[in-house]
């Protein structure tokens, strides 16, 4: 056991199923020597050699579009792509190509890729290094979606996501990067994907929530219970795709009061879906609307992001409300 | 074309070496070419009687297919390809009954229906990758596939095929940029037909070939006559063992000609000048082979009739196969999507089979239609 932060459990994550597995490959701009931007992949070339951590050319459909063909040809490539901003010119492989593969070759060819990428706010960023854009790829079928918020869950998602045999998204909330240091286990572990995480526990209402939201939401919970002594149950989807759909259902059930945490849009975003899905099954339950707080439907600033993020006073402000409905 | 490679000329007389090939493997690269105007053929008629929705006319492309299949090696390479290399399959060797297992979209079909016609998908006999409709995608694929087995020390390699205007997607420039930076074994064999559905090449690029676009990413360009099979097979040969030797990529850009319309829907005569159809009727590429073949004493004109006759009857034959299968079940629609279904795809999936049942669609329970 050691205390890590989220990006040495990502680099822990990404060493240990190296040595497990020669068949994984890390790929992507700067991945090599520099270690990566934020140095999620520090020392794998020198430890394994340029063929299995490697620099490619700075071009998401190349990384992306020869990941694909890696991952059809025997090997597991995990793909970074240096800010989910920048992930674009990568969509038509990703979408088109390797989360269509298995199906329109039916089960011939499959794509066992993990697509890593630095997602959401708070370094100061601005349009495009800040963007969330999870809900695109959980609206594609074929694709999971995984997004981890502590350093024990980075690395065991991490390494569920690059032995699953399907091509996953996994969004790093580089906000949380170094927020924090926690005991993470030593060689490998594995975290299910499509199963939630219960942060706090509590029945007078429950918060959704992801990444970056979750010591957000947590800190909400915090001072709810100081202030009114109410217990707010916090839930950590961590994986989008596949939810954890019944998970889901009974914690809504149990709580009977909503709110949707998250700092992408709010127009078509993930809280939609949660909001739909409980509107849809279990709505009798409900004592309370459907509350979201997130990111507004503009692009990303600069100068005012933290007016854009939600923070623990809006989450606290949305659980008054609906508590006091 | 002074700077482009030819073997044979467009009377079918040889003006240059010709390589060393059986009769045997001349006459399988014939009988592919056959093969292919044949199934052109069926399928024209299957798609004008309303039997399949869509197809993709080969004619006149058939000798860069063939001339470029026959320098594989089927056991360990691997084909990254496009929609129009129907001669490269029947090469090959891959299954013309499971070729119309696609184009009917029936229950055997490899796509299971889920894919227009002539998307094909193949493990066996050679490794045929899944066709995409979006263009240029195969070919950094082809360039990631060439890397795993150089990783390994395997000696195969990837052949990528596209079309003139899929040199201007996003796909073929990283595809050869990351082949040039990486060395890998890959061939990239563009089908320069001309036209990309209606935009002729001018529309396309300004520059004076698209062999030349090699140089930019320190890849040679070789331009060779499409037409020529001989020459193909030659210039082909010879990239495959560049790759196979660790010398690195090589693009080829095959200079032919579509003899019909993009597809089934398309009519060329709104933007082809009869004219150049006239032009290059001459150059038909099953006829200079043909010729070759008569002047080398490998085929007579008997031959000939009863290859044809042959093709014709198995193609309508594998049509018919086809046609009487039943559709894939409704289940289909659901699997394949991930290895295991989740929940709520389960959910959607029993939805649907008794929401179609209640209607008494004639939905068995296990979601299976009626032809």
């Amino acid at each position: 056991m050691s205390e890590l932060t989220m990006v040495q459990a990502v680099n822990d994550g990404l060493r240990t199923i190296m040595k497990e597995d020669e068949s994984v490959l890390v790929m992507g701009e700067d991945v090599g020597p520099k270690g990566g931007v934020f140095l999620a992949t520090e020392n794998l070339t020198k430890e394994f050699g340029k063929e299995r951590c490697f620099d490619t050319p700075l071009s998401e459909d190349g990384i992306i579009g020869v990941g694909v063909g890696l991952a059809m040809n025997g090997m597991k490539p995990v793909c970074e792509i240096q800010f989910q901003d920048f992930i674009f010119p990568a969509f038509d492989q990703i979408v088109s190509e390797a989360a269509k593969m298995r199906y329109r070759s039916g089960g011939q060819y499959t794509v066992p890729m993990t697509i890593r990428t630095p997602y959401g706010g708070g370094i100061r960023g601005g349009l495009y290094h800040s963007q969330s854009g999870e809900a695109y790829f959980a609206h594609t079928a074929g694709l999971k979606v995984v997004i981890p918020s502590t350093p024990y869950d980075a690395k065991g998602l991490l390494i569920s996501s690059i032995m699953d045999p399907d091509p996953v998204m996994f969004f790093e909330p580089k906000a949380l990067y170094r927020a924090g240091r926690e005991e993470v286990p030593e060689g490998m572990y594995t975290v299910d994907l499509s199963k939630v995480r219960e942060v706090t526990q509590g029945g007078d209402a429950v918060v959704f929530c992801y990444g970056a939201m979750v010591p957000v939401c947590t800190e909400a919970a915090r001072r709810i219970k100081e202030s009114r002594n109410k217990d707010i149950r916090v839930v950590d989807l961590r994986t989008l795709m596949p939810l954890d759909e019944e998970a889901v259902l009974q914690a809504a059930r149990d709580c009977g009061r909503v709110v949707m945490v998250h700092e992408a849009p709010r127009f078509c975003g993930y809280g939609s879906e949660i909001s739909a899905l409980i509107a849809e099954n279990a709505i009798e339950y409900m004592e309370a609307p459907i509350k979201r707080v997130t990111g507004f439907d503009t692009p990303f600033p600069n100068t005012l992001e933290n007016y854009y993020l939600p923070d623990a006073r809006r989450v606290f402000d949305a659980i008054e409300e609906v508590l006091d409905f | 074309m002074s700077d482009t490679l030819q073997i044979i000329d467009e009377s079918g007389k040889k003006v240059g070496k010709a390589p060393r090939l059986k009769r045997e493997t001349l006459l399988r690269m014939y009988r592919a070419i056959v093969s292919t105007r044949s199934f052109d053929d069926r399928c024209m008629k299957l798609q004008r009687t309303g039997r399949i929705g869509f197809s993709i006319p080969n004619k006149g492309v058939e000798a860069t297919s063939v001339g470029a299949a026959a320098a594989l090696d089927a056991a360990q390479d691997w084909i990254a390809p496009h929609y129009r290399d129907f001669a490269m399959m029947f090469y090959l060797g891959i299954d013309v009954n499971g070729m119309f297992d696609n184009m009917f979209g029936n229950a055997d079909d490899n796509a299971v229906g889920r894919q227009m016609p002539v998307h094909f998908s193949f493990r066996d006999p050679v490794n045929w990758l899944s066709i995409s409709s979006p263009l240029g995608t195969q070919i950094p694929q082809a360039v990631g596939v060439a890397m795993a087995m150089k990783q390994r020390g395997e000696k195969g390699i990837a052949l990528t095929t596209f079309g003139d205007g899929s040199t201007s997607t996003l796909g073929f420039h990283s595809g050869l940029n990351f082949a040039g930076v990486f060395g890998s074994p890959v061939v990239f064999l563009c089908q320069n037909n001309q036209w990309a559905i209606s935009c002729p090449s001018e529309e396309q690029t300004a520059s004076e070939s698209y062999a030349i676009k090699g140089e930019a990413y320190g890849i040679p360009g070789i331009k060779v006559d499409g037409n020529d099979v001989l020459a193909v097979y030659r210039v082909v040969s010879e990239a495959v063992k560049r790759a196979r030797a660790g010398e690195g990529p090589t693009l080829i850009e095959a200079v032919t000609f579509r003899m019909g319309g993009h597809s089934t829907s398309d009519d060329p005569s709104r933007y082809v000048e009869q004219s150049e159809f006239d032009a290059w009727e001459k150059r038909d590429p099953l006829f200079r082979f043909e010729t070759w073949l008569k002047s080398e004493g490998h085929l007579d004109d008997e031959q000939i009739a009863a290859i044809r006759a042959e093709t014709d009857a198995e193609m309508m034959a594998a049509a018919k196969a086809a046609e009487a299968k039943p559709r894939p079940k409704l289940g289909t629609i659901f699997s394949d999507v991930w290895e295991q279904m989740p929940p709520h795809l389960d959910a959607q999936m029993n939805a649907c089979i008794s929401h179609f049942a209640e209607r008494d669609e004639a939905v068995d329970e296990k979601g299976e239609f009626p032809l």
